[in-house]
């Protein structure tokens, strides 16, 4: 419960946390498109090679990274497995009705690679903006999409306020089940019906202290006045940098890396 | 014989990391069987910890806890049994329910114990009455009782297993003074009824001194004091040292004592601090009782 790494913010000083966050999410949109797009080794290689630098820049400890890729781990190996059986060509290795081709085992190791970056390049936008630089550059890049009418400063308000309430939820999760195995309540033992049953004691209080909580949060919002983005100013204003500008640079240079690399190579 | 035993426990929050911490530090305890003791210590000094450890939810880092003689740690599996008959009321139980009425939630223990309906429906109409609930109450959803009567149903829930040892973690908090005063009278009628052992923890020097055979104070994750109430709450200077007051009536006698009355250290109660006086005004042959 206490080892969710994905999305959580870690202080430091390094060049990556102090890039403008809209420059970081443009960058990773970017970063993940060319993931996508590297369809050699070399452009692989590149794209792998650069995850690598991210990682150094971001002055976040490895352990961190290699914690958020454990969550996935399952996923990597179910697809790297899948695709090693679904190559076309020279079979190089049969079993009953399954064969391994020299094109299936390329294909998993381009998913796993693939899948691994893109993991750990989004945990590192998550490990370097803190949670409400990142709901600021959300909105601040969606606001074009007020011309359809939608709502940008609500949804990342909302967001804001999903990220603020799960330590809080979570710590509540662990005392309500404190409270019920205090009542032996068992949560440990049975099958999946019988375990999924143990939860009803659980959710029950969570969802009427969630619903408590959002209407304290509703009332205390309007307490001080908050009436949605409408004329809303900011305390901090983002600023873009010499820093940004490099920023962008070197994603020009690296598109172009990759795209030589998948024409010419 | 001792009902509970502690010996050397420890427990240490996130051993080996950097943020280390030590919540209770070597407490070593024997409660006997029928007593009520009372538990105090400001904020963040072990408290929780402690009760959590006893009925098994914590493991301890180090030492272990006997109930009735036998180490409930030994055998991870029989934990479960353990709570049955260590029964522990968080802060705040309210926040605990969840059935769709007060009848079923407070059979959630006795259930999980494997007893038949025609027992559990015994348990809650006795455990419902101890915790002074009415009859009606039982069939409507407890998320339509008011604050005190949820937090008197949470309770229930615990009382129903008939836990031999019922450990209570701040039953009065958020409640109003006149709610106060008729929970800690019904856990004062359960101890008298049932001659179970009770643990209370409170911030309330009135109420500890009013119930408990004995205080335990702690400080700082460590025990500082074990004692009857009446020695634990002549020790005045020690007791706000470390950041607690005691009751307003032993704080006024002892005063009194200062100033030349011959009074006894260690009142309690207004009661006894009103016999205390009297005793003292007839002697003088002023008044006649």
């Amino acid at each position: 419960m206490r080892d969710i790494t994905l999305g959580q913010y870690f202080p430091s000083n390094g060049v990556l946390h102090k890039l403008d966050a809209r420059t970081k999410i443009l960058f990773l949109v970017a970063f993940i498109v060319l993931i996508f797009c590297s369809f050699n080794f070399y452009a692989l290689g590149l794209v792998a090679a650069f995850t690598m630098v991210i990682v150094l820049l971001s002055k976040v400890p490895v352990k961190m990274f290699l914690k958020s890729l454990k969550t996935i781990i399952l996923i990597v190996v179910i697809t790297s497995v899948l695709n090693l059986f679904y190559g076309t060509g020279e079979p190089i290795f049969e079993w009953w009705i399954f064969s391994v081709t020299l094109d299936g085992i390329f294909n998993a190791i381009f998913v796993t690679v693939r899948i691994i970056c893109l993991v750990v390049v989004s945990s590192a936008l998550t490990f370097t903006t803190s949670p409400t630089d990142m709901t600021d550059g959300l909105e601040r890049l969606m606001k074009p999409l007020t011309v359809f009418h939608i709502s940008v400063h609500e949804i990342a308000m909302m967001m804001t306020i999903a990220l603020r309430f799960v330590p809080t939820l979570l710590e509540e999760t662990d005392k309500i089940m404190s409270a019920q195995k205090a009542r032996g309540a068992d949560m440990e033992s049975g099958n999946l019906i019988k375990r999924i049953k143990a939860l009803i004691p659980v959710l029950v209080p969570l969802f009427v202290s969630s619903f408590r909580r959002a209407y304290d949060l509703a009332m205390a919002m309007e307490c001080r006045c908050y009436r949605g983005g409408k004329g809303r100013t900011r305390l901090k204003q983002m600023h873009f940098t010499k820093k940004d500008a490099g920023a962008l640079v070197v994603m020009i240079f690296l598109t172009a890396g990759v795209v030589l690399c998948d024409i010419f190579l | 014989m001792s009902i509970l035993r502690t010996e050397k426990l420890s427990l240490t929050y996130g051993k080996g990391t950097p943020f280390e911490k030590k919540a209770v530090n070597d407490v070593n305890i024997e409660i006997n069987e029928g007593e009520v003791i009372g538990i105090i210590g400001h904020t963040g000094s072990g408290k929780s910890s402690l009760v959590q450890m006893l009925n098994g939810l914590f493991k301890p880092t180090e030492g272990t806890v006997y109930f009735d003689g036998q180490d409930i740690f030994a055998n991870p599996k029989e934990l479960r049994k353990i709570r049955f008959n260590i029964g522990l009321v968080f802060q705040y139980p309210e926040n605990q329910l969840f059935e769709e009425t007060v009848a079923k939630d407070i059979a959630f223990g006795p259930k999980n114990m494997g007893l038949s309906d025609a027992e559990i429906n015994e348990k809650v109409k006795r455990a419902a009455r101890f915790a002074g609930l009415r009859e009606e109450l039982l069939e409507r959803s407890p998320f339509d009782l008011s604050g005190g009567e949820k937090r008197r149903a949470a309770i229930a829930g615990v009382i129903a297993m008939e836990p031999k040892v019922l450990i209570l973690d701040e039953p009065t908090a958020g409640l109003d003074p006149l709610g106060k005063d008729v929970l800690l009278s019904q856990i004062e009628a359960y101890h008298k009824e049932s001659g179970n052992t009770v643990l209370l923890v409170s911030h309330n020097m009135e109420d500890i001194a009013r119930i408990s055979d004995r205080v335990l104070v702690m400080n700082n994750s460590e025990m500082v004091m074990f004692d009857t109430p009446s020695n634990v709450f002549s020790r005045v200077s020690e007791l706000k040292a470390i950041g607690l007051r005691i009751p307003e009536i032993t704080e006024i006698t002892l005063k009194l004592k200062d100033a030349g009355v011959p009074i006894p250290a260690g009142v309690l109660t207004v009661e006894d601090a009103f016999k205390e006086l009297c005793k003292l005004i007839n002697k003088g042959g002023n008044i006649d009782a």
